[in-house]
C-alpha cells in the first residue's frame, strides 16, 4: 500500500496528465478548481481516473467541501 | 393523470395516485451502474405507510414540521410522502450546505422531526453548533450496522404495523417551507401552500405531460423547486417513474440515459454544458466522410423541426445521436440559471429541445417556459397558464423589473413580514430580475435588479449570506457584491462576485492579507467564493444601526470604479 506521500504524488501527477497541466505547477495545497481551471463536474471526472488507478470507490459525497489535493489523497488514503 | 382540481392537497393526490397505478413502476434507484431499488406504486405505498404509521405514534401531527436532509433517492420521495399523508409540512434542506448551516435554518424552520443521510448526520453531531439542536427525533437513513447515532432512530427500522391516519390539509395550508437563501445572514424560508404546488404542477404537465411508462431522471436534488415538482409531484400524479441515480459522475449519468429509457431530465446549464462539449467532441472525432454526414443530417433536421420538433422523424435521422440517449427523450428541461442560446439551439439541431423556463422558489417551480411552438434559444419563454407576468416601469426597450401574480406564488416569508411586504407589493412578487417582452410573448431575460448571482450549477448565492466567511478580516471594513449589481449587464452569463475592500488609513494590501482572503474564500465552497477583490477609497455609507446602506453604496462604486479595477483572486 503506498503512504500518503505516494498517493499525494501520484495524484498530482495523474491531475497534470489528464488536464494536460505542467506537473510543476501543482502542489498540494493547491485549490485544484482554480490551479487546473475545472468545474464541479470535471472534478467528478478526475475522480473517476482516480478511482481506476488506486482501484477504489469513493462516493461523489467524500468529495463535498473539497478543494485541494491534500484533502483529496487524505480522502483516498483512507480508502486503500 | 389525475384531475388535480379535486384536490385539496398534495398528501391525498399522492394516496390516490398510488391506488390508481399500483401496478406500474413508480422509482427506480441505481447507484453507479448497480441498481439497488425498483418499487411500484404500490410497493411504494408498502414501505410508506408502515413509516406514515410510526411518525403517528411518535406523534407528528398536523401541521407538524419535518426537514428532509438527503441526495436524491428513492427515501427521499417516501418520507415526504409520509410526511405529507400525516398533514404535515415538509422542509427540503439543500444537502451540500454545511452543517452550520443546516442547523441554523432546522433552527429558524423549528423542525420537529429531521430525516438524513447517515453521512449528513455524522456532519451534523459533530458541528459546534450542534448542542443547541431542538429538532425532537432525528431518522436516519442507511447507517452502518455499529455506528452510534448519537440518539437518533434507524429510518428502516422506524416502522409500525397499522393502518396510519390520514390527515387532509386545506388549499391554503402550508405543504412545504423552502429556503431559497439566507443561510448567513437572514433566512428566506418561502412559505408554499397545497394550493401553490397543485396549480404549479397542472400548468406544467398541460405543456409537458407525464403517463405510465414516461421515465424522468432524477438529477438536480430533489430539494430544488424543479425536481421536487417534475422529479415527484409530477411524475406520480401522471403514473410515471422517476429515475435516482446516486451519482452525479458524467459517465454513469450517460449509461442511464441508455439502460433506462429516459423520457424527460432536468439539468442545470453546467450539466448541459458538458452533455454538448462531449456530444461535439464525438462528432469530431467521427472520419472526415462520416462527420461530413453527420452534419448534413443535422442540417436536414433543422430545416424539418424549424416550426416544431418532430421527435420521431429526428430519432430517424439522427439515430445515433438518439441512440447514445437511449432513443426515448423527448425533451430536457433547464432553468434557474443563464444558458447560453448556442447551447439550446445545438440540443435543438440534433432533435432534443431543451425547454428552458424561468422560476424563482418564491413563486413555486416556474413561471415560463419554452412551449416549443416554434423553439426559441433567446427567450425563457411564455409565461405558463394561470400565472400572470408583467414588467413594472419600462424603459424605452420596454426593459423593467418582472413581476408575477398567481396561484404559484408563495404565501409569505417564514416569520419575516418585513421582507414579505418588500417582496410582495399589492398581490404582485417583484422578483429583482429585469426583462421585456418580445411580440410573440416570449419574456426575455436581461439582468438583475438584485444584489445576488445564480451560478451555471444553478445555485443562488446572495452576498450576505457569504460575508460571514470574511468577518474579521484586517481591514477597516469589507463586503460583497455581485459585480453585474455594481456593473449592470445586458447579460445573465459569467457571473461573479467582488469583495469590496476599505482599508485602515496608510494601510497597505500586504502579501499576508491577500493570503487570508484567498485562506477565507477557500474555505467557502467552490459555487460561493468571490472572483476578485476590489479597493476602495471612502468608508462605508451607514444607518442610524450601523447597517452597510448597499444600494447607496453601489451608486457610489459604480461613479468611482469601473469593473477593469477588480483583481482576480
Amino acid at each position: 500500500m503506498p503512504n500518503f506521500d505516494q498517493t499525494l504524488n501520484e495524484i498530482l501527477n495523474l491531475a497534470a496528465a489528464h488536464f494536460k497541466v505542467p506537473r510543476e505547477k501543482l502542489a498540494p495545497d493547491d485549490d485544484f478548481f482554480k490551479t487546473l481551471g475545472i468545474d464541479s463536474l470535471q472534478t467528478l471526472d478526475l475522480l473517476t481516473r482516480l478511482e481506476h488507478h488506486f482501484r477504489i470507490e469513493l462516493p461523489d459525497y467524500e468529495l463535498q467541501g473539497v478543494s485541494d489535493f491534500r484533502t483529496l489523497a487524505d480522502r483516498i488514503q483512507a480508502r486503500l | 393523470m389525475l384531475n388535480l382540481d379535486q384536490y385539496s392537497c398534495l398528501g391525498a393526490a399522492l394516496r390516490d395516485a398510488l391506488d390508481r397505478w399500483s401496478n406500474e413502476v413508480c422509482l427506480i434507484e441505481a447507484d453507479r451502474d448497480r441498481e439497488k431499488t425498483r418499487l411500484t406504486y404500490s410497493d411504494f405505498k408498502d414501505v410508506a405507510l408502515p413509516l406514515a404509521r410510526a411518525l403517528e405514534d411518535a406523534g407528528f401531527n398536523s401541521g407538524d414540521r419535518a426537514a428532509i436532509i438527503m441526495t436524491n433517492q428513492s427515501k427521499w420521495l417516501i418520507s415526504a410522502y409520509a410526511v405529507f399523508y400525516r398533514g404535515g409540512v415538509l422542509v427540503p434542506l439543500d444537502y451540500k450546505l454545511t452543517a452550520s448551516e443546516h442547523l441554523q435554518l432546522l433552527a429558524h424552520c423549528k423542525a420537529k422531526f429531521l430525516i438524513v443521510e447517515y453521512y449528513l448526520w455524522r456532519t451534523l453531531t459533530q458541528s459546534p453548533e450542534f448542542k443547541n439542536n431542538k429538532v425532537k427525533k432525528v431518522l436516519v437513513t442507511e447507517a452502518p450496522l455499529r455506528a452510534d447515532l448519537a440518539g437518533a432512530y434507524r429510518w428502516e427500522e422506524f416502522r409500525r404495523k397499522g393502518e396510519p391516519g390520514f390527515v387532509p390539509r386545506e388549499r391554503e395550508d402550508v405543504a412545504c417551507i423552502v429556503y431559497s437563501s439566507g443561510t448567513g445572514g437572514r433566512p428566506k424560508g418561502c412559505v408554499l401552500t397545497h394550493e401553490n404546488y397543485l396549480e404549479q404542477c397542472k400548468a406544467l404537465i398541460a405543456w409537458y405531460p407525464f403517463w405510465p411508462g414516461v421515465r424522468y431522471l432524477s438529477i438536480l436534488p430533489t430539494n430544488h423547486a424543479i425536481d421536487f415538482m417534475v422529479g415527484f409531484i409530477g411524475p406520480f400524479v401522471c403514473g410515471a417513474c422517476v429515475v435516482h441515480l446516486r451519482t452525479l459522475r458524467p459517465e454513469f449519468v450517460r449509461d442511464a440515459f441508455v439502460r433506462y429509457k429516459i423520457t424527460y431530465v432536468s439539468l442545470v446549464p453546467m450539466i448541459l454544458k458538458n452533455l454538448e462539449r462531449g456530444l461535439r467532441a464525438k462528432f469530431d472525432e467521427l472520419p472526415a466522410g462520416k462527420r461530413f454526414l453527420m452534419h448534413r443530417m443535422i442540417a436536414l433536421n433543422k430545416s424539418l423541426t424549424r416550426k416544431h420538433p418532430r421527435v420521431g422523424l429526428s430519432r430517424k435521422i439522427l439515430s445515433t445521436v438518439h441512440q447514445g440517449f437511449g432513443g426515448e427523450l423527448r425533451a430536457m428541461f433547464t432553468g434557474g440559471a443563464f444558458v447560453e442560446p448556442s447551447t439550446l439551439q445545438f440540443f435543438y439541431d440534433v432533435g432534443i429541445p431543451v425547454a428552458n423556463g424561468y422560476g424563482l422558489t418564491e413563486a413555486g417551480t416556474s413561471l415560463t417556459l419554452n412551449d416549443l411552438n416554434p423553439f426559441r434559444a433567446d427567450t425563457v419563454g411564455k409565461p405558463l397558464p394561470g400565472v400572470e407576468l408583467r414588467v413594472l416601469n419600462p424603459n424605452a426597450d420596454g426593459v423593467g423589473e418582472v413581476a408575477v401574480r398567481g396561484k404559484t406564488v408563495m404565501s409569505h416569508y417564514l416569520d419575516d413580514p418585513e421582507l414579505t411586504a418588500q417582496t410582495i407589493v399589492d398581490g404582485w412578487l417583484v422578483t429583482g430580475d429585469l426583462g421585456r417582452f418580445d411580440g410573440n410573448g416570449h419574456l426575455q431575460l436581461v439582468g438583475r435588479k438584485k444584489n445576488m448571482i445564480v451560478t451555471a450549477g444553478g445555485k443562488n448565492i446572495y452576498p450576505e449570506d457569504i460575508e460571514t466567511a470574511f468577518e474579521g478580516l484586517s481591514v477597516k471594513e469589507c463586503c460583497i457584491f455581485a459585480a453585474n449589481y455594481l456593473w449592470p449587464a445586458k447579460t445573465l452569463g459569467r457571473e461573479t462576485l467582488v469583495l469590496l475592500l476599505r482599508l485602515e488609513q496608510n494601510q497597505e494590501l500586504t502579501e499576508a492579507l491577500k493570503e487570508d482572503i484567498i485562506a477565507r474564500n477557500r474555505r467557502l465552497p467552490d459555487f460561493k467564493r468571490v472572483g476578485g477583490y476590489l479597493l476602495y477609497g471612502k468608508d462605508f455609507p451607514r444607518t442610524a444601526s450601523m447597517k452597510i446602506k448597499r444600494t447607496l453604496l453601489a451608486e457610489e462604486v459604480r461613479k468611482s470604479l469601473g469593473r477593469a479595477a477588480v483583481v482576480e483572486l
